[in-house]
């Protein structure tokens, strides 16, 4: 009797016999946890939310999300969208085109591991630090406007700060990104499907079209909702890039952030913001239903 | 090599299929060593051996999954070595994970007929025709994922002869399944094969199977095959050591070579291969040729060479293996009805009886 | 019968053979290119790094030296090394517990706990910043006059910033050993709680540990949007805030501290990295804190 009950003491599990007695002490140790991510996380995603609807003051308002429909801000949704989208679509494109170059050589060959460990670190590679390199490279006395220059161009290293400059540096970064997400889903594809199409008669291109690009989009577009989530998120490097100006949402942000607002208007930020994680759950929830339907086939 | 014609299979559909001179190297391995095999119309080989001797190396370059570097692939008399394998009109089913995970069972069996262009209604009808000779018509419709590994073999198989090809290639189809589902899908696979009549190339480790199903079995080594033969010539009248050994077990006990016999602890049995020279030498006895029998009154294991103690036993169901120990010569795996050998317990004395079958014998 | 063949046929190199050197050639060209596009920037950071500093000179490490004498760029730096130690451990201090304790005790949490530690990958730091806002108000509120510039007290943000990357990988790690087997054995022997978690588990994981150690301390010294928003002063902040200044020291800094990031990784990767399952998988924490 004494064993069973010592037995019942070390077994994991609530107990239904025992719940009553169980559950307020288990629950306490996982209260830490909940009370910081209350504080640290879900509060602030809830002032956020909440206060986008309120002045300053306490009173209900919609001029917060009124203030989102002048031109200038619909113009940085726009233009966030915009360099959200091409830079994803660029960067997944191209990224796919080099996961595959690594994915078809040997899989423990030293090109690989090489490749995996530069793209883990090239995806690290962001913030102050990509602007930085851009400036050194592009801007005003970058190595390749100075090279160029000495060439007989003319180049004054300003278009990295428009709309373009930040669509090149982003697709930078989105390239090792999308190799680190689609490398998996090519592993996934197996040689035997190959062969098995070629002794059925099919050439390589009745491969990728039958059977390989089928189930390869879904895990292709999965990573160019990622990719674009990454890229609308992002604001280190734009705000290095840009010292002043809003020409995309985060840097919108930065300016209701920083500046004086228009009485009422005082949480613009958080209604920009508002808009903000509305845009990255979409983009989110799609790229996890994507997830499942290629987690399906290639395991 | 060896090479015995398998004299009873009728003719039937099917075209011959002639391996000439293959050679196959990667780097300083030879994988394949001047192969030589020729596949009559209708006739299921079965290529046997362990990992390593070449057998799917053999299956991949007749079609066409990799290149030789020396010899010929003639398929119905045509010279098919330079041909790629899209156009070599090949069945082939693999060891696992082929079924395209895309497209249906449907879908699959169907693939080979669309890229020929067949018109939807027509392929989709033949695919249920392949379905149904595999008896997988209720999972027409489902996906890889969603069947058994022996339902996908089964799907996999029915696709390979959809297009009707004019060879069918099983690359150790049943070796990701369980037991059970083994045996069952190998009849399988003989049945189907019979009803078509088309030649086939079946590639396995699993000797059990090769013995089962096939019409001639090519057991190989070392890039080599050494015997190819029916099962029972292979089983009973093994060509080589290795043949003897790798198929079946072999007891290996000391005889004296003298002419067309041997003398093996006693017993004469006639030799297999007259070609060892007299004196020692050491004899191949299966186990299902070893007795058990009681121990006459007086007699020790000093007397007889053929007494030794039990010092094992193996219960397989209904036979039972019995180690016996006979001192200097070694030991001995005897095979008996498992009535029979529950008489002989562990410790105890027993005689060894042996049958006086053809033996191969080997040198020292 | 066997064929009759005097001698060898020689076979050409086939099909495949030529198909496979194309591609092998295409390969290494591809590489390559994406090799020197991807070199660019990072050797331009250490070119203009090395410049002289009037324009006309030989290349120098004057810009390097300089570093040192920015004393506001040197505090950073320390600060912003501590900010990743304290993250790092108090991220493992809030979350090894908890998960060991939810795997054991309260596994009907397992997906909440899952949700809300992967919610910051769908919540960016410039969103959050502007929550924190007022919460940091009132954090300063209460701080001692002489800590209230210390960016320290971003740790309370950073340590919600690394949690998903934590999570993946102290999950896998914990994945691979089993929680409830282990526990009831050195209960049975007659373990304590804390000997428990300090000296059955945690040696366990520890690769799992250290990998996300290291990941916390990546993304932490790669922070900018929170610190410069909320008007902190770390590394990156000082970074930028020299580039009008002293353009040369800045990306020599920048050059530094990529460098040493990129060690880290590097170490990262030859400290087990578990095979990765098909499917979903975390973006790596991106310099900015994004």
């Amino acid at each position: 009797m004494t064993d069973t009950v010592a037995a019942a003491d070390v077994l994991v599990g609530d107990q239904p016999s025992r719940a009553g007695r169980r559950l307020p002490l288990s629950w306490l140790g996982a209260v830490p946890f909940f009370a910081y991510v209350g504080v640290f996380l879900l509060l602030p995603t809830g002032i956020v939310v909440f206060e986008a609807f309120f002045t300053a003051a306490g009173q209900p308002t919609l001029e917060n999300i009124n203030a989102l429909t002048t031109s200038v801000v619909i113009q940085a949704f726009i233009k966030s969208i915009t360099l959200s989208l091409i830079s994803a679509l660029l960067g997944a494109a191209l990224g796919a085109v080099l996961a595959y170059m690594i994915a078809s050589g040997p899989p423990d060959g030293m090109t690989r591991r090489l490749w995996t460990a530069a793209a883990g670190v090239l995806a690290q590679f962001g913030g102050v630090t990509l602007a930085f390199a851009f400036l050194a490279t592009a801007g005003p006395v970058g190595l390749i406007t100075l090279a160029v220059n000495n060439l007989g161009g003319d180049l004054t290293g300003s278009w990295l700060t428009d709309l373009i400059g930040l669509i090149v540096v982003y697709t930078y970064f989105q390239i090792p990104l999308m190799v680190l997400v689609f490398l998996p889903a090519l592993d996934g594809i197996r040689p035997q499907w190959r062969e098995a199409a070629e002794s059925l008669g099919g050439t390589g291109w009745q491969y990728w079209r039958h059977v390989a690009i089928p189930l390869l989009t879904a895990p292709f577009l999965g990573a160019v909702l990622l990719l674009f989530a990454n890229a609308f998120a992002a604001y280190a490097t734009a705000a290095a890039l840009i010292s002043q100006g809003g020409i995309i949402i985060p840097l919108q942000i930065r300016i209701a952030f920083t500046s004086e607002t228009v009485a009422g208007q005082e949480n613009v930020a958080k209604a920009l913001a508002l808009g903000m994680i509305i845009v990255v759950a979409i983009a989110m929830s799609l790229y996890a239903m994507m997830q499942r339907r290629s987690a399906r086939w290639l395991r | 090599m060896t090479e015995t014609l398998a004299t009873d299979a009728p003719a039937r559909a099917g075209v011959e299929v002639r391996l000439e001179g293959l050679t196959r190297r990667y780097g300083a391995i030879t994988a394949l060593d001047q192969l030589d095999l020729t596949m009559h119309r209708g006739e299921f080989i079965a290529l046997l051996g362990p990992s390593g001797c070449g057998k799917t190396t053999a299956l991949r370059l007749l079609a066409g999954l990799e290149d030789a570097d020396e010899g010929r692939v003639v398929v119905d008399g045509k010279d098919v070595t330079r041909l790629p394998t899209n156009k070599r009109d090949m069945g082939m089913v693999f060891q696992a994970y082929s079924l395209f995970p895309n497209m249906t069972a449907r879908q699959n069996v169907a693939f080979g007929l669309r890229l020929r262009k067949v018109s939807e209604t027509e392929r989709n009808k033949r695919a249920g025709d392949m379905l149904d000779l595999v008896g997988l018509s209720l999972q027409a419709d489902r996906y890889a994922h969603q069947m058994s590994g022996g339902q996908q073999q089964r799907v996999a198989l029915a696709r390979a002869l959809a297009i009707q090809p004019t060879v069918l290639l099983l690359d150790e189809p049943l070796s990701a399944l369980d037991a059970k589902v083994r045996a069952q899908l190998r009849d399988e696979i003989r049945r189907v094969q019979l009803e078509v009549g088309i030649t086939t190339l079946f590639v396995t480790h699993d000797q059990e199977e090769a013995l089962a199903i096939a019409d001639r079995v090519g057991v190989m080594h070392g890039g080599k095959i050494e015997q190819l033969a029916p099962p029972a010539d292979v089983y009973h009248r093994p060509a080589t050591p290795f043949v003897a050994e790798f198929v079946g077990l072999s007891n290996r006990l000391p005889a004296t070579v003298s002419g067309k016999d041997a003398d093996v602890l006693g017993v004469r049995m006639p030799l297999v291969d007259g070609s060892i020279p007299n004196g020692a030498a050491i004899a191949l006895v299966r186990p299902e040729a070893v007795s058990l029998t009681a121990v006459p009154e007086g007699a020790s294991a000093d007397s007889d060479p053929l007494i030794g103690q039990v010092v094992a036993t193996s219960f397989l169901g209904a036979v039972s293996r019995i180690t016996v120990d006979l001192g200097e010569h070694g030991t001995v795996v005897a095979q008996l009805p498992t009535s029979d050998a529950t008489a002989f317990a562990g410790g105890t004395l027993a005689k060894l009886t042996l049958r006086q079958d053809p033996v191969l014998v080997v040198s020292l | 019968m066997a064929a009759m063949t005097t001698s060898p046929i020689r076979q050409a190199p086939g099909l495949r053979a030529r198909k496979a050197r194309r591609l092998r050639l295409i390969r290494w060209f591809l590489l390559l290119v994406f090799g020197l596009i991807f070199a660019v920037p990072l050797v331009a950071m250490i070119e203009f790094s090395t410049r002289s500093t009037d324009l006309t000179g030989p290349r120098t490490l004057e810009y390097w030296r300089q570093i040192v004498d920015y004393p506001d760029l040197i505090s950073a730096i320390f600060a912003s090394l501590e900010l990743a130690a304290i993250t790092a451990i108090g991220a493992l201090v809030l979350l090894v517990p908890t998960m060991v304790w939810v795997r054991l005790r309260l596994p009907k949490l397992t997906r909440i706990v899952e949700f809300l530690c992967l919610l910051p990958l769908t919540i960016p730091a410039i969103v959050l910043v502007v929550g924190w806002a007022p919460i940091y108000l009132w954090i300063n509120y209460f701080t001692p006059a002489q800590y209230q510039t210390s960016p320290l007290v971003l740790a309370f943000a950073y340590i919600v910033l690394v949690l998903p990357y934590m999570y993946r990988s102290l999950d896998a790690g914990l994945q691979a050993i089993d929680v409830p087997t282990l526990t009831e054995a050195a209960r049975s022997l007659g373990a304590g709680w804390t000997t428990v978690m300090v000296r059955v588990i945690t040696p366990n994981i520890a690769s799992a540990v250290l990998n996300s150690s290291l990941l916390a301390v990546s993304l932490v010294l790669g922070e900018f949007t929170v610190a410069s928003l909320l008007n902190y002063v770390n590394l990156q902040v000082a970074m930028n805030n020299l580039q009008q200044a002293n353009a040369g020291v800045s990306i020599a800094v920048a050059s530094a501290a990529l460098l040493f990031v990129f060690i880290l990784l590097i170490a990262l990767s030859f400290v087990g990295r578990r095979r990765r399952s098909g499917g979903v998988v975390e973006p790596f924490p991106s310099g900015t804190g994004h």
